[in-house]
């Protein structure tokens, strides 16, 4: 049942983009994300898919890791998809059949709407395969450390976050655990309508609440124990530092957010149509 | 007639990722109708995992090699996993931590309910498996769970498992946390389901004075393989398979070896305290109240001696084992009095 939960499943290897610092791991996939809501072109689509290529090349990451976060969010995509090819209306009619009608314009709409969400979740992917919790987490309070200026508890909310990513994976596996219980018990949890199999959750939910209650308490008093939040400042066992390879990745996403920027913006107004020119008369 | 029957199987767990890890590797195995089977092995031996396949709750990754037969039904056949289910009854690890319902009569019914049981039935089902485990039904029935005390939730939990009325009964490290008196009362208790209830048991533990005592056969996990398979004096009376085995052998195997090791040569096969100390008390050749007299001083001896050895061994928990020594002297004494609980 939660077998391909892919998300903050992290893929351990040795690759320069696993080494990178976090804080820029971080900046930079927010970059990406930020850089494909501006393509529109398909040659800038080509762009953003050769340079997540590239960054699973180097990362040493199998097709297939990647795939999976996909292969969760494939119903929203087919959804927007297909909501996207028979509601938009203008443009040349490419077929017609009673209210169903499919314009070359939805046709394209629609293209880049799934290739726009696959790069997007597959970029922001890379980052979860790439980098530890551990790492995610301390690069979040590093980042966000001039929030403290305006009284924001930024070192406990980085520890809450930690934790709540250290946990995903106990939790999932005490899931399990109770699921298997159940089952064990004759209990069916994947049959019935949609009503009988809510209800059939309750035998797993309760048990997994009380057990996560019993859990933070415990956790509560370990923290305690080892005089959590006795001082006023905690000092880092690992100090990240930001190295010639960061700044190297920094240089080709900031390239690549350029090149996109130069291509939504600049081309047109200078009459250069890249995909016209790869495409011709395709399109 | 076999009650389990275990074809070449292997299971690999994350298999095709960098974590994969071969948990089980051809296990070749079958457990007669009316056997108390131990299954005993270190941390990640692969105990858990085999007990997994026994209701189908894990999944034959080859079906064509291998096979899992449990009451003549085969664990690969979907049609019949429920029935299946039925009939393994698999009280976990800590079962209390899957109580979920308002009362410990609607907790105990969730399994009768699932079989699709008449009322009247689950309802008799419910009061006979709270008899059962010892838990006064008029005392206890509309309490909720979630209200007891650590061993009462454990007890609730087997009643739930033994409502189901399994022919097989397994139990993975049933008595772990529990004080010395809970453990005590849970190992009796789960003789008597044998008797009462499922003939057929099958125990994981890590506790050999348990295993010494309750099981007819012991077999033990190594890596995926089984390394030993026979009756406990066979299993631990080869110290260096149990060794091998990364296994510990009971206290009264460890005295017998102390012993010896001061020239006092037993029998290696002395598993349990009653037995050291029929042999001591062979040795010492002495009568009536004499011989208890002996039995308590050398008991207490023993256990001193005992707890200086536990602190040096290579066992991480002093603690559990000074419980039990404290358990043993508390056996021997008891036994001369005639009872024979523990």
């Amino acid at each position: 049942m939660f077998k391909d939960v892919a998300f903050g499943q992290y893929y351990p290897a040795d690759s320069a983009v696993h080494r990178l610092d976090a804080r820029i791991k971080l900046l930079l996939t927010l970059v990406y994300v930020i850089g494909i809501f501006f393509v529109k072109s398909y040659f800038g689509f080509m762009l953003t898919a050769a340079l997540l290529l590239l960054i699973i090349l180097v990362a040493k990451l199998p097709m297939a890791s990647v795939l999976k976060s996909v292969r969760g969010i494939l119903v929203l995509v087919l959804i927007t998809a297909a909501i996207n090819l028979f509601m938009i209306k203008d443009g040349d009619v490419l077929v017609e059949w009673k209210i169903f009608v499919i314009t070359k314009n939805g046709v394209h709409t629609t293209i880049k709407m799934v290739l726009r969400l696959v790069l997007l979740i597959s970029g922001a992917s890379l980052l979860a395969l790439t980098t530890t919790p551990v790492e995610l987490a301390d690069g979040l309070e590093s980042l966000m450390k001039p929030l403290s200026l305006i009284k924001v508890p930024v070192r406990d909310i980085a520890m809450i976050m930690s934790i709540a990513l250290r946990f995903i994976p106990t939790l999932f596996e005490e899931t399990n655990k109770i699921i298997s219980a159940q089952k064990a018990r004759g209990a069916s949890l994947d049959s019935g309508n949609i009503f009988a199999r809510i209800k059939a959750l309750v035998p797993v939910l309760i048990p997994l609440f009380v057990n996560s209650f019993r859990r933070a308490d415990e956790l509560a008093f370990a923290m305690d124990a080892r005089c959590y939040n006795a001082c006023d400042k905690r000092t880092k066992m690992k100090k990240s530092t930001i190295g010639f390879g960061d700044i190297l990745a920094a240089f080709v996403v900031l390239a690549f957010f350029t090149v996109i920027l130069l291509d939504r913006y600049y081309f047109p107004t200078v009459g250069i149509n890249i995909d016209a020119m790869i495409f011709g008369g395709l399109l | 007639m076999q009650a389990v029957e275990i074809k070449n199987l292997s299971y690999i767990y994350s298999k095709k990722t960098p974590n994969e890890k071969l948990a089980l590797d051809n296990i070749d195995l079958s457990v007669e109708e009316g056997s108390f089977v131990a299954l005993i092995g270190a941390t990640g031996s692969g105990k858990s995992t085999l007990i997994q396949h026994l209701n189908g709750l894990l999944v034959l990754q080859n079906k064509k090699r291998s096979s899992v037969t449990v009451n003549g039904m085969s664990a690969a056949n979907k049609k019949t996993l429920r029935q299946l289910r039925y009939q393994v009854g698999m009280v976990f690890q800590y079962p209390e931590y899957q109580l979920f319902a308002d009362t410990v009569e609607k907790d105990i019914a969730f399994g009768p309910k699932n079989m699709k049981l008449s009322a009247e039935e689950i309802s008799e089902r419910v009061k006979r498996a709270m008899e059962v485990v010892g838990l006064n039904y008029a005392e206890f029935a509309e309490r909720s769970p979630f209200d007891l005390s650590g061993g009462e939730k454990r007890r609730v939990a087997i009643a739930g498992v033994i409502a189901m009325r399994p022919k097989i009964l397994v139990l993975d490290e049933p008595v772990a946390g529990l004080d010395p008196i809970g453990r005590a009362e849970l190992l009796s208790l789960i003789k008597k389901l044998q008797k009462e209830v499922s003939p057929t048991v099958i125990l994981v533990s890590h506790n050999m004075d348990d295993v010494a005592a309750l099981a007819d056969r012991i077999i033990a996990l190594k890596d995926g393989r089984i390394v030993a398979d026979g009756t406990p004096k066979q299993v631990f009376g080869d110290r260096e398979l149990v060794a091998d085995a990364g296994l510990d052998i009971p206290a009264a195997a460890r005295i017998v070896d102390k012993l010896a090791q001061r020239g006092i040569q037993l029998d290696k096969t002395i598993i349990t305290m009653e037995e050291l100390k029929a042999a001591l008390l062979g040795l010492l050749g002495k009568t009536g109240t004499e011989k208890f007299q002996a039995a308590t001083l050398f008991s207490d001896e023993v256990n001193a001696e005992e707890r200086g050895d536990g602190s040096n061994s290579s066992e991480s928990d002093p603690i559990e084992r000074r419980s039990s020594s404290n358990e043993n002297a508390l056996s021997i004494e008891d036994g001369e009095g005639g009872g024979k609980d523990v």
